[in-house]
């Protein structure tokens, strides 16, 4: 009986992300047929702009070297790793996301879907578009820019948001689960789910918290776990070449700014007497304590940032290297023109990156685990009370 | 070459839209899953962890229990046993007493009736010897008064005479 | 140019870092042979190590990248 509940449950959750997932895909292709008529038009109206933005763009895709036979290695792979307003599925297939513009210069908000550029390639749209709010965008590497220079600020849901819902989406689907299943099983054997997920979690809690931070830990467990399965669910789903994962998320210095800073406020909002004792009245002679405390103070700032450039740097090395073997393929090809090359390009590539992937899949847990370690370990040195002697 | 530059750079200029998107996904999860699945499952695993250690503490201590029971058991044991020596042996000892001083007073009976049947047979004696006395002293009577009756001449009938009233005595 | 200066710094910069990280790995691993049964605090205070000379070498190679 209990066992069939919880397939009933397993498939509703899988229907749901196919139907999200279809949903979608559905939405692209409409939107694709509804701006085809709408981008005409719009040609008509703002012809002069339209053919501008496209003499742009040709002049773009020969920086790309798309054209002329040369592969631009390092501008592909940038755009790999970058944030975009869509997923390329494959060939044509372009999975638009929602973008939504703050124009600050004009104080105009917009809201419209990212295939409104018409044909994106390598970042670039291949049209403007004039929005609702009388405001004309254009799309050039992965970055939403007004035609007339104006400030915005960028809100849309791209690549990156939309693999922090997944993400979160699939670590509430679990975690809710197996808290349930805690509360139902309380007093008896883990089974299932629970009993695969309270590991990590007790991982976390046992290994991480415990001993850098010591008797208060309970207070950050909530903290150092989301953290802990935020990273460790992006960097696998960034892992995942195609649309749902493919997102760099991790990898992005957005994200991980905030993940640092919320670190940082956590420490110093929790920074005990003996902590900042410590800083601005270092245990020296008088004659050090001013150049030690300026060292301490920086020391609070430098922590968090390299915990930030750690995990950014990391994931996107990682990318990077994978995408360069990649590009073996495509280098040695010379873009379709010599298939022997192409095959060469991938007999050496393949094994390397199966090879690499198999050493991010290390790295995706080992940047997981440093930067909650680490963020317990900050916490953990300003929560500290020493007994005075 | 303009575009590579813009997107190198890109990739370590965080996008401020990106970070507002962040800070509100992560805020909400934090809040979520802090609230709704950490927490509680943390502390499910504390308190599994605490009964844990404390079913097996009482585990020992039900072993040291049963230990000392089993102890306590065989002493009792083994002091029934020696009490039901001990009460075997008192019984014993009590039939042979019993048997003995039955025996002892047999024999004081048996020794005591044995003196009384020589008192009694004494007795008997003594009467019977009272008797022939008397008898004979009244014979003797009787003979000195027949003696006396008869006139003394004669010494032959005299001597006749005695023999014939000796001959008569019957001492039975 | 620039980018070819830039991938000579991050060169070096992994170069400081190999060597720092090789000399954890080395000292983790003989305190582990010496002392086997404090392997688990070894292995994290390895890590720890490690990820602070990491982070060094990623400013070097961000800057790297900046200036590319």
């Amino acid at each position: 009986m209990t066992n069939m509940q919880k397939r009933k449950k397993i498939n509703l959750a899988v229907t749901f992300i196919f139907s999200l997932l279809l949903s979608f895909s559905l939405f692209a292709g409409g939107g694709d047929k509804a701006n085809k008529g709408h981008a005409a038009g719009k040609d008509h109206k703002h012809g002069t702009h339209a053919g501008h933005s496209h003499d742009k763009h040709a002049d773009g895709h020969d920086h790309h070297g798309h054209d002329d036979g040369e592969f631009d290695v390092t501008g592909t792979i940038l755009h790999h790793i970058a944030d975009a307003n869509g997923f390329h599925v494959g060939g044509d297939v372009y999975i638009p996301l929602p973008c939504m513009i703050y124009n600050t210069t004009h104080g105009k908000f917009d809201m419209f879907m990212s295939n409104n550029f018409g044909h994106v390639s390598h970042g670039n749209g291949e049209q403007t578009y004039k929005a609702g709010s009388g405001m004309e965008y254009k799309l050039v590497a992965d970055r939403i820019k007004p035609v007339d220079g104006s400030n915005i600020i960028d809100f849309s849901i791209t690549k990156n948001v939309f693999g922090m819902l997944l993400g979160s989406l699939i670590l509430c689907l679990i975690f809710f689960s197996v808290a349930k299943a805690c509360r139902k099983n309380e007093g008896k054997k883990p089974t299932g789910l629970q009993n695969a997920m309270e590991p990590f979690v007790n991982f976390v809690v046992e290994d991480i918290a415990k001993p850098n931070i010591g008797h208060k830990y309970m207070k950050f467990v909530p903290y150092l776990c989301t953290v802990f399965f935020f990273i460790l669910v992006l960097n696998l789903l960034g892992l995942i070449p195609f649309f749902p994962g493919s997102a760099n998320v991790t990898g992005n210095i957005a994200v991980t700014l905030v993940l640092s800073v919320i670190t940082f406020l956590l420490t110093n909002l929790n920074g005990s007497k003996d902590y900042w004792m410590h800083i601005f009245n270092p245990p020296v002679p008088m004659l050090l304590k001013p150049p030690l405390a300026l060292l301490e103070f920086i020391g609070i700032f430098t922590k968090p940032f390299a915990l930030m450039i750690r995990l950014f740097a990391n994931i996107s090395a990682g990318h990077i290297i994978i995408l360069s073997l990649v590009s073996l393929v495509f280098i040695f090809g010379k873009m379709g023109a010599s298939m022997a090359g192409a095959g060469a390009g991938a007999a050496i590539a393949v094994p390397f990156v199966l090879f690499m992937n198999c050493i991010e899949l290390l790295v995706a847990f080992l940047q997981a685990f440093i930067f909650t370690l680490l963020s317990a370990l900050f916490i953990g040195l300003a929560v500290e009370e020493h007994d005075h002697h | 070459m303009l575009l590579l530059e813009s997107s190198a750079f890109s990739l370590v200029t965080p996008d401020w839209g990106l970070v507002a998107w962040t800070t509100i996904i992560f805020l909400l999860l934090w809040l979520l899953l802090g609230k709704y699945a950490f927490k509680p499952i943390a502390k499910s695993l504390e308190d599994r962890q605490n009964s844990i250690d404390d079913a097996l503490s009482q585990a020992e201590k039900a072993r040291e229990e049963i230990a000392s029971l089993k102890a306590d058991n065989e002493k009792i044991l083994r002091e029934a046993r020696e009490e039901r020596a001990q009460i075997i042996k008192e019984a014993k000892d009590q039939a042979k007493r019993i048997v003995d001083e039955a025996n002892d007073k047999a024999k004081d009976e048996i020794a005591k009736k044995h003196s009384d049947a020589i008192a009694e047979i004494n007795n008997q004696k003594m009467a019977a010897i009272m008797e022939v006395k008397n008898m004979i002293g009244a014979e003797t009577v009787k003979l000195a008064e027949n003696v006396l009756s008869r006139e003394l001449s004669d010494k032959s009938s005299q001597e006749a005479f005695i023999a014939q009233e000796v001959s008569k005595i019957n001492l039975n | 140019m620039g980018g070819g200066l830039a991938a000579i710094g991050a060169g070096l910069a992994v170069i400081g870092a190999g060597l720092g990280i090789g000399q954890i790995g080395k000292g983790a691993c003989e305190g582990t042979a010496r002392q086997p049964e404090a392997g688990g605090d070894i292995r994290t205070t390895m890590i720890i190590a490690a990820a602070l000379i990491e982070g060094a070498a990623l400013f070097g190679v961000v800057v790297a990248l900046l200036k590319n």
